[in-house]
């Protein structure tokens, strides 16, 4: 079974934001090792799925972006060659109820039924010959809210692989989400998020309420 | 019914317990020095509990959680019975934690804790090692320390669910080269089983094959290279682990 890694705090202005923080209770320090979410399997869903909205939640936090799908196992890569160990790119929507600390794994908050669209499809690495200029659109309802670069990333699309690898496998058909744009959308039940990556497409969900089952 | 999985003569095996050895799926009988044990289960989520032992808190110089702090682990820090962790280089501390872990049978969501075990396929035992010099304050603890590779050795068995009297009542111990090292007793878990199915499934769906890898009590201390860390708990398995240097 494939898994779904997700980077927070690697996108540029989502780190700043949390930086004057760092230095005090609970983080003493700012972080040295990529800080990963696992989005476990029952929240992937496809392109065009609703997205659960829980009861308990007034609004979500709609992080589109970039996901890296690995192609063959890689342990301990290295920068120059991790781009080898890549299946291609595709998009997905890292979905979280809004909460402001990163001290404790936020499952409650991240790993709900269906906060994990993934889609519309893989596109083959060639397509990209600088994975540092990404351009990541995201949009609510049809208009734009957000743009953000892989040129903004703290740790870079091989950077990152690399350090991972570090410690942890990753396995044909895993996905590491490369972080979360600081401007991602707040969205609640009748809203429709899209993610746009020119070459890979569009990945379109709508939010729904969650009924009682 | 004891089952496990094992890699015997190039193919991967269900297999199960007959007294005093172990029994291919077509019914023939192995040597067991002739097999490799895999975990168990194929792991579906792998959720852990941090803090769920009111000693081991004491232990660790926090106060017992009000809710359960839950953490979730990749499936590359899986190994089985018998396997080898590697202590990376350079670092000062590396425990062992003898663990209960539930193996979810059926899909739970909304499940009330007085149904809980209605869900459960049966019980193995995990020994969640930790490694404290990469403890950071992001997502505390973080996957550097909890979802290293092949750091978390399950099993041998999945002992079924209605062979387990009350698995609120089981005795663990860790022995480190035959020495006791750490005792305990599921009784003393802050949230129970019950609890924590209930917990965990008023917010999502567990699915059958999904962990949780119910804490572990006081008596940690540091193992090295060369080290036999065998995890036990009463009734369900004894867990056999080797401490090994890194091969890079």
């Amino acid at each position: 079974m494939s898994t779904i890694y997700a980077a927070a705090l690697n996108f540029r202005d989502e780190y700043e934001a949390l930086e004057p923080a760092m230095g005090a209770a609970p983080y003493l320090r700012p972080p040295v090792a990529p800080v990963l979410a696992i989005k476990p399997a029952n929240c992937r869903i496809g392109n065009g799925e609703p997205i659960p909205c829980p009861r308990d939640a007034i609004k979500l936090r709609a992080g589109g972006t970039l996901a890296l799908v690995i192609g063959q196992t890689a342990r301990r890569v290295r920068e120059r060659d991790a781009l080898q160990y890549l299946a291609g790119y595709t998009l997905a929507i890292d979905v979280s109820i809004p909460d402001l600390s990163y001290y404790r794994p936020t499952v409650k908050q991240r790993c709900r039924d269906g906060f994990c669209p993934v889609g519309p499809r893989v596109a083959a690495i060639s397509r990209f010959p600088d994975p540092d200029a990404i351009e990541i659109k995201i949009s609510v309802n049809g208009i734009l809210v957000c743009v953000a670069s892989t040129s903004t990333l703290r740790r870079g699309v091989a950077r990152l692989l690399a350090d991972v690898t570090e410690f942890m496998t990753l396995n044909p058909g895993d996905l590491l989400l490369v972080g979360e744009p600081l401007q991602s959308p707040l969205v609640g039940p009748g809203d429709t998020v899209y993610v746009e990556v020119a070459g890979i497409g569009v990945l379109e969900n709508r939010v729904v309420a969650e009924f009682a089952r | 019914m004891k089952r496990g999985r094992v890699f015997y003569r190039g193919e991967i095996h269900r297999v199960t317990e007959t007294q005093g050895g172990v029994l291919l799926d077509d019914g023939a009988l192995v040597d067991e020095a002739e097999l490799a044990w895999l975990p168990p289960v194929e792991a579906g989520t792998i959720f852990a509990l941090g803090l769920n032992y009111a000693d081991h808190a004491a232990e660790l110089n926090f106060r017992a959680p009000k809710e359960p702090l839950v953490f979730l682990k990749g499936p590359n820090t899986l190994c089985g019975h018998l396997g080898h962790t590697e202590r990376p280089a350079g670092v000062r501390e590396m425990h062992y934690e003898c663990e209960l872990a539930v193996v979810i049978g059926k899909p739970a969501r909304n499940v009330p804790r007085d149904l809980a075990y209605d869900y459960v396929a049966g019980y193995t035992v995990a020994n969640d090692y930790a490694f404290r010099e990469f403890l950071e304050n992001y997502y505390r603890p973080n996957l550097r320390v909890k979802s290293r590779d092949a750091s978390t050795p399950l099993g041998p068995w999945l002992v079924d669910v209605s062979d387990v009297a009350d698995p609120m009542n089981l005795r663990l111990t860790t022995t480190v080269n035959g020495r006791l090292i750490q005792r305990g007793c599921t009784k003393d878990m802050i949230f129970s089983i019950p609890m924590l199915i209930e917990y965990l499934s008023s917010f999502l769906t567990l699915n059958p094959g999904d962990l949780i890898l119910t804490g572990t009590p006081e008596g940690l201390a540091n193992v090295q290279p060369g080290d036999v860390v065998v995890t036990e708990v009463e009734g369900i398995g004894r867990l056999t682990n080797t401490i090994v240097e890194p091969t890079e």
